[in-house]
């Protein structure tokens, strides 16, 4: 311990000297070398300038993360990981920056034109090394200083970490704990960056938080880390991704997101994720294994969660609800589609303490080329959960016959006076639907996007407006090709 | 001519299906303004026709099928569909979770453009959609319904014709859109249909019965039997048929 304390100092001293330069200058600053120790640990929470309980809690979970062992049930097919091959500090590159769109890969344009993600925000998605991200910078700035003024916190985990201790030790790890699980230790040891919510009691936040800040956040790194709170009566909608298709040097992802909504509080969380899903072949995608757990501790509190999950050449991805608060809601909504190679084992957990507490989950899975697309999920009912009630609505969707659609779902019950429904069903997009569409005049992909987005307009109501329009496109992209 | 089909064969593509030819050889020739019936039993081959003439995949075809002097089977089905041929399914598909009105104005926006005319507003589609749709006595509540998810059947073939006065096609064809219809609903579609009789408009009427006929007045009338064209005429062969049944027609040919 005495060995590590003293490297961490002298990273620590190193890393302040380079500080002087500006915050540029630090991230520009090399990689840790390969590999996971405690060593990585002190030079990451060096690197931050973390206070001493924040690596202490790093290394706990490195501890923890050390004696476990992959998860094997979900049924997806990964190749070995080498944990102690990859790398877990690496600053930003910018020196291979593309430095305008025409060096910018044809396909990727074509992609976001198809999207219609406005001209200035596509340079700043294709890493294009220009001012246009300083021009949204300056937008974060000011809707940072119209929310400061209600008292709502919302920045960076690492400024948060700075700034606002008292909040991120009282709440970090209170839902998802360091040895929750393999992927949820890994990022509790390593974690990057990510994004920090308080909004204070009573407080209805006045926009969608993250809209303004995609393209800053889509750069926060491969590890990270998310922590909101709704006090008392507050109420949140947060936005987390982004329709364009996001590619990263990292092919290993373990994000975790906690979310705690207080009595009266409301959170609903929206996720698009488009993560790059590799070669037709499958080679290459981003391995996404994602925590994300809500905790309902007050009374008639309500957690949504609602993704778009089109990316990744992996998807492990469980949005939960813990409903603690009597009378408290749970939600999730999800569309999940895996074409050519790609694998998906998503769901969530709903799991009922409090009493009259109510949860709805509605799933719907598509499946094409030769895709993989699992739903699993647990509705626990504990014995004091009195009147629990549940609705699992289960739907997949098959293009093709070479993909595959599976249900998992878990139903545990413990109080005689729960009521849990489950409904599910596996349908072919038939021929007849599509020339039907064809022969009112829809050209074949126009025909699939309609037949697709009818599919799966129960979820996509639940995004907010502008998100949603974006996410209908960007089925109608993601399944590009599979018909016809 | 608006449609001349010569000499057209046609059979199912998918060698695990059953080949033989179920189409051997059918001459027929539509004007524009006129109505066609075209009548048969079962199995003679009169859904096969209208799905070829419509584009649909799965058949192999060949003869020839001028329409509007293109070669109508070089064209793929939405191709088709934008140069003015309508289908009316004999069974509507349902499409869950797509209302109506997003249907019927994706399609109309979607030939219109294809034709080089400006796409609808909501405000002049909704114009268009509440004139029609008290030609078929529909409530506009159908509107805001998914297509055809439960849908009387009575309710699916009308949604068809209020669908056909709102894209307006040049050459309509109505596959059995009489069958499984009470006598009130029949007379809805009738009145539909004749409705959208016009000078520059041909209808294809497909059915077994008469009885649609006696709403809808055939210029010409065909017997199709067992893939061929037995036999031609006026109205009169049609209650011709009606007492005397298509089994004596074959030798007539």
């Amino acid at each position: 311990m005495a060995a590590l304390v003293e490297t961490r100092g002298a990273v620590r001293s190193l890393a302040q000297e380079g500080y002087k330069y500006g915050f540029v200058t630090d991230i520009e600053a090399d990689s840790a070398p390969p590999g996971l120790n405690e060593e990585t640990i002190a030079f990451i929470s060096a690197k931050k300038g973390e206070p001493e309980w924040l690596f202490e809690w790093r290394l706990k979970a490195y501890r923890a993360w050390r004696e476990m062992t992959e998860p094997n049930w979900a049924k997806l097919n990964i190749a070995p990981i080498d944990y102690q091959g990859a790398t877990y500090y690496s600053a930003p590159k910018r020196q291979n920056a593309p430095k305008s769109l025409d060096e910018v890969d044809p396909e990727l344009l074509r992609t976001y034109e198809k999207l219609g993600i406005p001209l200035r925000e596509r340079e700043a998605l294709a890493g294009v090394a220009v001012d246009a991200v300083f021009d949204s910078i300056s937008v974060a700035t000011t809707f940072k200083d119209k929310l400061a003024e209600l008292g709502i916190v919302f920045c960076s985990f690492g400024e948060a970490v700075r700034e606002h201790p008292e909040l991120v030790r009282r709440y970090l790890g209170t839902v998802v704990p360091q040895n929750d699980n393999f992927f949820a230790a890994l990022n509790s040891a390593v974690f990057s960056d990510g994004s920090f919510a308080y909004i204070p009691p009573g407080v209805r936040c006045p926009m969608e938080l993250s809209t303004y800040f995609r393209i800053n956040a889509a750069k926060t790194g491969q590890f990270e880390r998310t922590l909101l709170i709704a006090d008392k009566g507050a109420y949140v909608s947060y936005l987390e991704g982004c329709t364009a298709p996001q590619r990263d040097e990292n092919q290993l992802h373990a994000a975790v997101v906690e979310l705690i909504a207080h009595e009266d509080a409301e959170i609903k969380y929206s996720t698009v994720q488009n993560w790059y899903p590799g070669d037709a072949e499958g080679r290459g995608g981003i391995y996404n294994f994602v925590t994300k757990r809500g905790a309902c501790r007050g009374a008639r509190s309500k957690i949504s969660w609602t993704q778009v999950e089109t990316g990744s050449a992996i998807t492990w991805k469980y949005p939960s609800c813990v409903l603690e608060g009597d009378d408290s809601v749970g939600a999730f909504y999800s569309v999940a589609i895996t074409n050519n190679r790609q694998q998906a084992d998503t769901g969530t957990k709903m799991v009922h303490i409090g009493r009259n507490t109510r949860s709805t989950i509605i799933s719907k899975g598509i499946s094409a080329g030769r895709g993989q697309n699992t739903y699993r999920g647990l509705v626990r009912v504990q014995p004091r959960a009195e009147g629990a009630r549940n609705y699992t609505q289960c739907d997949s969707l098959l293009i093709g016959d070479r993909c595959g659609a599976h249900t998992v779902p878990y139903i545990e019950v413990r109080n005689p006076s729960a009521r849990v429904e489950h409904e599910a069903t596996t349908s072919k997009i038939s021929e007849d639907q599509l020339f039907y569409c064809r022969q009112r005049g829809l050209g074949d992909e126009d025909a699939l996007s309609l037949i697709v987005n009818g599919f799966c307009k129960d979820v996509l109501k639940e995004l907010p407006m502008e998100f949603a329009v974006e996410a209908q496109k960007l089925l109608a992209v993601s399944l590009e090709g599979s018909v016809g | 001519m608006m449609l001349e089909i010569v000499n057209l064969h046609a059979r199912l593509a998918d060698p695990r299906e059953n080949r033989r030819e179920i189409l051997k050889g059918i001459d027929l020739s539509v004007g524009a303004g006129e109505v066609h019936a075209i009548m048969g039993p079962n199995g003679s081959g009169k859904s096969t026709l209208a799905s070829v003439l419509a584009g649909r995949d799965g058949y192999e075809v060949s003869g020839s099928v001028t329409y509007l002097g293109r070669d109508l089977l070089a064209m793929a089905a939405d191709e088709r569909a934008c140069a003015g041929v309508f289908l009316a399914f004999q069974y509507p598909v349902e499409i869950p979770g797509v209302n109506n009105m997003y249907f019927l104005r994706a399609a109309l926006n979607a030939q219109r453009r294809s034709r080089g005319e400006p796409e609808l507003d909501a405000g002049q589609f909704l114009r268009a959609v509440r004139a029609r749709l008290k030609l078929l006595d529909l409530g506009e509540d159908l509107l805001q319904r998914a297509v055809n998810v439960g849908f009387s059947g009575g309710e699916k073939k009308r949604n068809e014709i209020f669908q056909m006065a709102m894209l307006e096609p040049k050459l309509a064809i109505l596959d059995e859109t009489d069958s499984g219809l009470d006598i009130d609903a029949l007379r809805l579609v009738a009145r539909g249909v004749n409705g959208l009789r016009a000078p520059d408009r041909a209808i294809v009427l497909i059915t077994h019965y008469q009885r649609l006929l006696d709403h809808i007045e055939p210029d010409r009338v065909h017997v199709l039997q067992d893939g061929r064209i037995v036999q031609s005429g006026d109205k009169s062969l049609a209650a011709e048929l009606e007492r005397r049944g298509y089994g004596t027609l074959g030798d007539a040919a």
